[in-house]
């Protein structure tokens, strides 16, 4: 165990992403956006983002075609839940198996 | 400047000689006064402090785990029931690794209800993480408390200073009050090294798994039970460093005190009892008359609990014809508590003492000096056969 180990009083976090680790490896359901649907996107104007705003672990981008980072997304499916336009839909992460 | 004040007032003033910056506390028998006083002393503004009137022993400690966080010196004291209260705060102010200091002023534990002395209350506690320190007059009640900022604030740890009800907290005697000026040389302001803030926020304590991980840095972040054993070689080297701290207290206000235990006819002594707090010092009369009779008889009056101070213990004691140990608190089913402790330590000495455990004053029951002589008597004249470990004195008083 190296020495500056012993120095640590206890556990700490800062802001940032993947502080509890890459919590990703969790995802049973992966959230795919469709564009074609997404108001940001289709308008391409800076409006909704209502995905990014529920997203609880804040891996949504506030662009005008917002990308979910699958490092970290847990797959809760707020965002999916939220999108008034039903951009987004859950799909089984073993559908990819194989894929990518 | 020497006053005559009880042992409340002098922990009172002890917080306000340390410039405490927060206090959460809410009043219980007989660790009242304690707390009146210094919320008069923020009243009157002789003390520069947050006073915090919670509606509970566990929010008193969260307050303070709260305050602690943010680098300010945090106080807070309570007794029997409301220290279980807060228990589950107790054991976690240690394992944040939060420096504060706690008086706690010993009553027996409920039900059945007591408000009478004994220490069942901060024993039970013992394996909380927190360093404790027994005080048997208001003299080292107020220096401990000094001293035990110092302490926390050097190892990381939380400092119970733990003083009998009744006994010391409100009958009254002359102590000295040393100088403000020399109390900053001695105590200077702290920082603590995770200190929460607007400039960096953070989550302090976070869930650990129970493996290591890497962090956001990618760098090996230690689990929790890395943690809970910096925590144990952390109290482990409290020992000589509380020595060190008292040293310097020593060459600072011009008095030292003894901060393992202290020694009393110790060094020829054949038979030497053991006991925590004020009853050291009825005992030591005990001792006197003793040896007037030809006993070699002397009195170990441990005031650091945890810790500890088991290699003390093993050198002082070891080679001793006898070594009797006087409690306030039992493990129930097994002895008293200390007793215990202090078989392991001397269990692997050369030369091991017979050994006798008493429990006596529960629930503030009467004892005198003439049951501390009776019962020294019976171990030197009966050894091992006395009475079936633990012996009880005053049952049926």
């Amino acid at each position: 165990m190296p020495t500056e180990e012993l120095s640590v009083l206890t556990s700490a976090s800062y802001a940032g992403p993947g502080d509890a680790g890459r919590t990703g490896s969790w995802r049973v359901l992966r959230p795919v956006i469709d564009y074609q649907k997404c108001a940001p996107a289709r308008a391409d104007k800076p409006l909704c983002f209502l995905c990014w705003l529920y997203c609880p672990d804040a891996v949504v981008s506030k662009t005008r075609r917002p990308q979910i980072s699958l490092d970290y997304c847990k797959g809760c499916g707020i965002c999916a839940e939220e999108c008034p336009p039903k951009a987004i839909t859950m799909v089984e992460e073993s559908s990819f198996a194989g894929t990518e | 400047m020497f006053v005559f004040e009880s042992g409340n007032v002098a922990a009172a003033i002890a917080v306000k000689l340390a410039r405490a910056q927060v206090i959460a506390a809410y009043p219980i028998t007989p660790q009242t006064p304690l707390t009146e006083k210094l919320s008069e002393y923020v009243d009157s503004g002789e003390l520069d402090a947050q006073y915090v009137a919670v509606e509970s022993e566990h929010s008193a400690l969260a307050v303070c785990i709260g305050a602690a966080s943010t680098s300010a010196r945090a106080f807070t004291a309570t007794s029997a029931n409301g220290l279980l209260y807060m228990a589950e705060q107790v054991h976690w102010a240690a394992g944040a690794r939060l420096p504060m200091v706690m008086c706690v002023v010993n009553r027996g534990v409920g039900a059945p209800f007591s408000v009478w002395n004994d220490h069942q209350d901060s024993v039970s506690q013992r394996d909380a993480g927190w360093i404790q320190v027994y005080a048997k007059d208001h003299q080292e009640i107020l220096d401990s408390v000094i001293k035990a900022y110092r302490l926390a604030e050097t190892v990381c740890i939380p400092v119970m200073i733990c003083y009998d009800g009744y006994y010391l907290s409100h009958t009254f005697m002359p102590f000295d009050v040393p100088q403000q000026r020399a109390v900053d040389t001695f105590l200077p302001p702290y920082k603590y090294r995770h200190m929460l803030g607007p400039a960096q926020p953070t989550s302090l304590n976070t869930v650990t798994l129970p493996g290591g991980r890497p962090d956001i840095h990618g760098e090996f972040a230690p689990g929790y039970m890395e943690m809970r054993h910096n925590l144990h070689v952390e109290m482990r080297r409290a020992i000589d460093i509380y020595t060190r701290i008292d040293g310097e207290f020593a060459q600072v206000i011009g008095r030292g005190g003894n901060p393992i235990a202290e020694r009393y006819r110790c060094d020829d002594a054949e038979y030497v009892a053991v006991a925590l707090g004020s009853m050291a010092n009825q005992i030591t009369d005990v001792v006197d008359r003793l040896r007037e009779e030809g006993s070699k008889v002397g009195l170990l009056a441990l005031s650091l609990y945890r810790p500890f101070p088991s290699e003390f213990l093993a050198a002082e004691l070891s080679g001793r014809s006898g070594v009797i140990v006087f409690e306030k608190a039992i493990s129930f089913g097994h002895s008293g508590a200390l007793y215990a402790d202090l078989q392991a330590a001397l269990y692997q000495g050369a030369a091991r003492p017979l050994m006798w455990n008493y429990i006596l004053g529960l629930g503030g029951r009467n004892y005198q000096s003439a049951d501390f002589y009776e019962a020294i008597r019976a171990c030197i004249e009966r050894g091992p056969s006395a009475f079936d470990n633990p012996g009880w004195i005053g049952l049926g008083r």
